[in-house]
């Protein structure tokens, strides 16, 4: 393929639109006109109460819907709860990328950590027990936690191809809506959208959890009280 | 032209005429649409909000496939400055030529690719064979059809016409060598549940993700503003072959385009809703580009026409293009539901592949002509579409231009002909009262009540898809003349 076909390929399509949609000036349809009455449009009104008790509750229980098993701990009593997880899976070596909050590693006592730094090979990641890890933003009404890279999230291949996915989320950053959801995020990063465990429909539109990824998922709320030192607040969304 | 049917498949009455003989078929599909019905039913009735979500969907739409030649030029230089590399093709052929190259330049010889209905279109898979290049479909159904020898029926899950017994007897057959299990006794231990299937589909793909170096996909929506690319998935297996390979390429048509992120808040709401009555599906992956030290070093994006412009060339048609690919107007179909996927000859079944595929290859070939006659227009599909197409509108539209086409042709058809001297009876009520009266004689003759299903030669056409009522012994005015004197 050279420059010169590539390019006037690209002329041709271009060319075809065009004249598709005749004159578009004629028909100017203003994006600021699509109707959005839809809730939260936009990320809705401010405050959004991030973590608030009855958001917390519907995300766990949504959580619950998918498969997932999922639960509320105070903020004292989340590196147990950790430990505990680990111990529920009989983990003996987990992957946790930078960033993983200091005052829940005490958790992570028992287990060998791999901490990505240099990456771990494919292989390796393939043989360890899970990945734990925090989340970016969470939204409740369907059971959505999004990681983005950021710190305690790492790269995407971390929480793929480990068969145990331990996620702990701070309450706060658990908001209600999707749309909410979405104005938090920063679209540049390369984001993943976890709703559940890996499952498939395929077979009779039976639904049956646990494909390629991480075939159990275990979510940890920790309760906002009293909050974690270094933890990213939720702050307001970049107005576009 | 651009695009395929099914090579050699018959128009859609005889298919679908062969598809109702398929008892075991009509049984797997009457389960699973019931099934998925259900779902998405009650997943859409949480949502107070739902028709408020529909309306911005569609004017979403539309307004994009308004200023479509902004928003792709918008999403290409975001693309090229987040370090990606967007291709433009005409056509089937060309989309595949640029692929095929793209890879053949990374040396490799082996592809995963995530479920993809642009490249369905395309036929990538078999023009990536003729390149040399194996390509191995990773989604759970496209493995079904793909080991199966068979073809995709449903556009969101293209084994929907096998049951679980079937798609054992397909896993035991065809993944014996040592992907089940080193030991042959495996594959023959293989049971039916779904979830022991959906384990030998995990080991049979392992290895595959782990070591693959190029990853094809296809995208849900491409974001103008941001050049941010999104996929929807549920298995893992898309985000395996978006975020471990080096190299991906991503195939989609030019009618993906959404203008902001911000957009995303409504598809990503109606979209899983609609098509497998989740709330959300389990993994939705977004990358702009390339990034540091995660995934692909290497991105690139095919932009595809093949027959989207000529159909946005169609101020009725191309509301088609509003199309999200959510499956449940399929779901809804009493005529789909009955006659299932294959009958429709080509990878967009049910009504929006009623609409769509005329529209994207033209209407040359039988299959294309009749397909916008395989539907009883009783509008379920409108009604559930989460983008508001109005599906019976364009088949009723596009019926219209099978018919003008076909005037246009040097020998009537027979069917043409009737219908004029049925224009000619019709028009006075004098030739109708005659007419009534010869078609009373035949019946007496006849001497049957039962309906007639099937007349002879010529004829025959009319009584392919119904049936024909015996002409009554007399008409209604005679009837009235006779006992109101």
């Amino acid at each position: 393929m050279t420059v010169s076909s590539r390019s006037a390929a690209r002329e041709e399509v271009l060319a075809r639109v065009r004249s598709a949609v005749g004159d578009s000036s004629a028909v100017e349809q203003s994006y600021a006109q699509v109707p959005r009455g839809y809730r939260d449009a936009g990320g809705g009104e401010r405050p959004w109460e991030a973590g608030a008790p009855q958001t917390v509750a519907l995300f766990l229980e949504r959580l619950a819907d998918y498969g997932a098993s999922a639960r509320l701990v105070d903020a004292s009593a989340a590196p147990s709860a950790i430990a505990e997880a680990l111990a529920g899976r009989s983990a003996s070596t987990v992957v946790v990328p930078h960033g993983f909050p200091e005052q829940w590693r005490a958790g992570l006592a028992g287990v060998r950590v791999l901490g990505d730094d240099p990456p771990v090979g494919l292989d390796a990641l393939d043989a360890v027990d899970g990945a734990v890890t925090t989340a970016a933003i969470a939204a409740a009404a369907t059971g959505t936690f999004v990681l983005d890279g950021g710190p305690g999230q790492g790269r995407r291949a971390l929480t793929l191809v480990p068969d145990y996915h331990l996620c702990v989320i701070p309450a706060d950053r658990i908001v209600r809506s999707v749309p909410q959801a979405l104005a938090r995020l920063d679209p540049v990063r390369p984001l993943t959208l976890v709703s559940g465990p890996s499952a498939t429909s395929d077979i009779e539109m039976k639904r049956v959890e646990g494909v390629h990824g991480p075939r159990t998922l275990e979510v940890l709320v920790v309760a906002a009280e009293p909050p974690p030192e270094d933890h990213r607040p939720i702050d307001d969304p970049a107005e576009s | 032209m651009n695009g395929t049917t099914f090579l050699g498949m018959p128009a859609f009455p005889r298919a679908a005429r062969d598809a109702l003989g398929d008892a075991q078929l009509r049984r797997n599909l009457a389960e699973a649409t019931r099934t998925i019905r259900d779902k998405r039913a009650e997943a859409v009735g949480e949502l107070p909000d739902w028709e408020e979500l529909r309306e911005a969907g569609r004017v979403l739409k539309e307004h994009t496939l308004r200023h479509l030649d902004r928003y792709l030029l918008q999403f290409e230089e975001r693309v090229t400055a987040a370090g990606g590399t967007v291709h433009w093709a005409r056509d089937a052929a060309e989309a595949n030529r640029i692929v095929a190259d793209l890879v053949r330049r990374t040396g490799r010889s082996e592809v995963v690719k995530v479920k993809s209905m642009a490249t369905q279109e395309t036929g990538l898979n078999t023009a990536l064979e003729q390149a040399g290049v194996r390509a191995y479909e990773t989604d759970l159904a496209e493995l079904i059809v793909q080991l199966g020898q068979d073809r995709p029926s449903h556009i969101l899950v293209p084994a929907i016409h096998r049951n679980r017994a079937e798609i054992r007897e397909i896993f035991r057959r065809e993944m014996g060598t040592g992907a089940v299990g080193d030991d042959p006794a495996d594959t023959d231990a293989l049971g039916d549940d779904p979830h022991e299937l959906a384990e030998a589909a995990r080991r049979h793909l392992r290895e595959k993700f782990l070591r693959a170096e190029v990853g094809i996909c296809g995208a849900n929506f491409l974001v103008a503003e941001t050049g941010t690319v999104v996929v929807a998935e549920s298995e893992g297996n898309g985000r395996m072959c978006v975020s471990l390979p080096e190299t991906l390429i991503c195939l989609a048509g030019i009618e993906k385009v959404v203008p902001r992120w911000q957009d995303l808040e409504v598809f990503l709401q109606l979209l899983p809703r609609s098509a497998t009555g989740e709330r959300m599906n389990p993994y939705t992956s977004t990358w702009t580009g390339t990034a540091d030290r995660d995934g692909p070093r290497e991105f690139h994006v095919v932009l595809l026409d093949g027959g989207r412009t000529a159909t946005l060339a169609d101020p009725i048609g191309r509301q088609a293009l509003n199309c999200i690919r959510c499956s449940a107007c399929l779901n809804v179909c009493p005529v789909y539901e009955r006659v299932g996927g294959h009958a429709y000859g080509s990878v967009y079944p049910g009504p929006i592949g009623a609409i769509l595929g005329p529209q994207l290859r033209g209407t040359a070939s039988a299959v294309d002509r009749s397909l916008p006659y395989a539907s009883t227009l009783c509008g379920a599909c409108y009604e559930v579409c989460p983008v508001k197409i109005n599906i019976p509108e364009v088949l009723v539209h596009l019926r219209a231009r099978v018919v003008d086409d076909s005037r246009r042709r040097p020998l009537p058809r027979l069917e043409g002909l009737a219908m004029a001297v049925a224009r000619w009876a019709l028009s006075s009520p004098r030739r109708l009262a005659g007419a009534q009266r010869m078609a009373a004689a035949a019946a007496r003759l006849l001497r049957r009540d039962r309906p007639i299903r099937r007349l002879p030669g010529p004829l025959a056409g009319w009584t392919d898809a119904r049936d024909l009522p015996v002409p009554a012994p007399e008409s209604f005015r005679t009837w009235w003349r006779r006992t109101h004197p």
